[in-house]
């Protein structure tokens, strides 16, 4: 076992010692940082991607949707879109819009709750949510996104005029949501937040599909350059099956 | 000093971290993740792994480079090293497993204030081989995971009534959640410590005993 | 949740540094049973924590953006120098307060709680004043655990425990109650 060395080091030789040191570990955090920051990536975009085609059903394809300058815009390449609030427009195969996957979060029970859900401006009802960060109190408001029948509340909620939380088993209305026994605080919160995060964005979400003409090569519609405001050939919300002229990629009947 | 063969060697520190000195057990190091990580056993394990690369990375580092660092600055050059291999673990792993880098979230990058790392550089990785330096950093490493699996495996049978994600006892468990909570854990660990200190009670009274009985 | 009293009273009780997220244990359970001493390193605490969540603001808003894996290294470093300088302070001002905290105070470089905090200040995204009243409540929760355990440990020495139970073991399970009681402030500041 040999001790340290015992002599003094000069002052040169310390400042060497740590200057070497920081520049060595810098350049090999530089190297894991940067062989790591596409699979990050990735990963992020498939989990955003699967939770956003959880919430809005049917929904084969999806886009960022940005707040800039107080207006809704796609999201396209640019790369200001980090910073800027963000929602989701989901299309199915025919390039209709299933509706738009709004991220929210609040406070719960515990701490903060993180989810993200879909509403379908066609019907005014929320089609789904699906809690993505939650430090619920484990067994009990954990259910919120364990409690397959709490989920059921949210596949045709009525916005209008506001979602309304009651006891378990008295829902009559279709804007109610039926709190889970026991883990009633986590519940309104839920229902809180998705009020919330509708306040906030539905009025800003435009009618119809403005943005139909920037929709994937596949399903341009005929006459696009005639102007913005096309409508795709059949309604935009039927979820009609395809029609003739339909890509050929759409699937063989279910 | 005689020097018994540089392998028997380097085992018989391998093997200490693991009962005698168990870093948890016996030295009462590394508490914090201790308690936070092991509401869950594979959480348990992913910890007991991430600690393993950055004990083992650091002390082989820190006993490659001993006669190197000036002694003033030694313990700044150690923490250097242990972030360094800290950040490298938390990028590597949230690429590789997400879920469970989201489940352990802020620990990875506490495991550079794990007491017991430092610690070991200070107290035998500055001044041993490197061959011993890793053997006693395995040993720690393993002894460290053991007792994370133990209190991790308990509190999720009684907190989950499950084991690695596959339930045990079926959907008419009642599972005590508070095993899975913060108290579970403190008591839990402490009813497995006073075990422990059971354990070597007996043994004492047993040494002393057969010691009464004369050396014949 | 943006609320500074939210903020405050969540850090203080609701999710206590030590009692809920396990940080700050090794002073938790070191520390010798003194109620004054706790209290004297919770107060150094607070004051580390303050500095240390102007330093990770600053970091984050001016130099993180552009080499975020440098983070859990510049927190460190941040810490690392802030309790040298706090010892140096301490040491000039109040040379029996030094001597009292001994070895508890350069430890605070590995209390977890210090770099937790700098961790969990940026996860949730907090701003300059956020993360101050952050480390206050963090800091007071901290020290609030301490004095408390310290306090109960003055009292269990004199009770008659067996020796086998004395020492971590009893001090776990006397952590654990008191984790169980601070379970009551749950809810404190919830949407209900």
């Amino acid at each position: 076992m040999s001790p340290p060395p015992a002599t003094e080091a000069s002052s040169l030789r310390m400042i060497g010692t740590m200057t070497f040191g920081g520049l060595a570990s810098g350049l090999l955090l530089v190297g894991v940082f940067e062989f790591t920051k596409p699979i990050i990536a990735a990963n992020d975009a498939a989990a955003l991607e699967r939770a956003v085609f959880d919430v809005l059903p049917g929904t084969t394809q999806m886009g960022p949707v940005v707040l800039r300058d107080g207006a809704l815009a796609l999201g396209g390449d640019g790369t200001d879109q980090e910073d800027l609030p963000t929602i989701y427009l989901g299309r199915d195969t025919n390039g209709a819009i299933t509706g738009y996957a709004i991220p929210y979060q609040g406070t719960g029970f515990q701490d903060v709750i993180k989810l993200i859900y879909g509403y379908q401006p066609a019907g005014g009802v929320v089609v789904g949510m699906q809690i993505l960060d939650s430090k619920e109190t484990p067994g009990l408001g954990d259910k919120i996104f364990k409690d397959k029948a709490f989920a059921a509340n949210f596949e045709a909620l009525a916005v209008q005029p506001e979602i309304v939380p009651v006891p378990n088993g008295s829902k009559t209305e279709a804007h109610q949501v039926d709190c889970i026994t026991g883990a009633t605080i986590s519940s309104k919160a839920v229902v809180k937040i998705i009020n919330a995060g509708n306040a906030e964005w539905l009025g800003l979400l435009p009618p119809g599909d403005p943005w139909a003409a920037e929709s994937p090569p596949e399903q341009v519609p005929v006459g696009v350059l005639d102007g913005p405001q096309d409508e795709p050939a059949e309604p935009p919300l039927e979820q009609a099956p395809p029609p003739s002229q339909a890509p050929p990629s759409q699937e063989a009947s279910p | 000093m005689s020097a018994p063969t540089s392998s028997a060697q380097a085992y018989a520190e391998f093997v200490k971290g693991l009962w005698k000195e168990n870093p948890v057990f016996v030295q009462v190091l590394g508490m914090c993740p201790m308690l936070a990580v092991t509401n869950s056993a594979v959480n348990a394990v992913a910890m007991g792994a991430a600690t393993l690369f950055v004990l083992v990375g650091s002390s082989f580092l820190v006993s490659l480079l001993r006669n190197h660092i000036p002694k003033q600055v030694r313990i700044s050059a150690y923490i250097i090293i242990i972030a360094t291999f800290v950040t490298v673990i938390d990028y590597l792993l949230k690429a590789a497993a997400p879920d469970i880098h989201r489940e352990l979230g802020a620990f990875i990058a506490l495991i550079v204030v794990n007491c017991l790392i430092l610690g070991r550089q200070e107290a035998f990785a500055s001044r041993n081989t490197v061959k011993m330096a890793v053997a006693d950093a395995l040993g720690m490493s393993a002894g460290f995971a053991f007792a994370l699996l133990c209190l991790g495996s308990v509190r999720e049978i009684l907190g989950s009534g499950s084991l690695f994600g596959v339930s045990l006892f079926g959907p008419n468990f009642e599972p005590w959640v508070v095993m899975i909570l913060p108290p579970g854990g403190f008591i839990m660990l402490g009813l497995i410590l006073l075990f422990f200190a059971w354990l070597q009670e007996r043994a004492k009274a047993r040494r002393g005993a057969s010691a009464a009985q004369g050396g014949a | 949740m943006g609320s500074y009293i939210g903020i405050f009273m969540g850090a203080l009780v609701i999710n206590n540094f030590t009692l809920s997220y396990f940080l700050g244990l090794c002073p938790f359970f070191g520390v010798s049973g003194r109620v004054t001493t706790a209290l004297r390193l919770g107060l150094a605490n607070i004051f580390v924590m303050l500095i240390t969540a102007f330093c990770a603001w600053a970091l984050n808003t001016y130099v993180l953006p552009y080499a975020p894996y440098l983070n859990i290294i510049s927190y460190i470093l941040v810490i690392a120098s802030t309790v040298q300088f706090v010892e140096m302070v301490i040491k000039k001002l109040s040379p029996e307060l030094f001597r009292a905290l001994g070895i508890f105070l350069p430890l605070i470089t590995t209390n977890c709680a210090i770099l937790g905090l700098a961790i969990f200040m940026t996860n949730k995204g907090f701003g300059l004043g956020q993360g101050l009243v952050y480390a206050l409540g963090a800091g007071g929760g901290v020290t609030l655990a301490l004095v408390l355990m310290a306090g109960l440990r003055e009292e269990a020495e004199l009770s008659d425990i067996p020796s086998m139970m004395r020492g971590t073991a009893m001090n776990l399970i006397i952590a654990g109650l008191l984790s169980l009681a601070f379970m009551g402030f749950a809810g404190l500041f919830s949407a209900g």
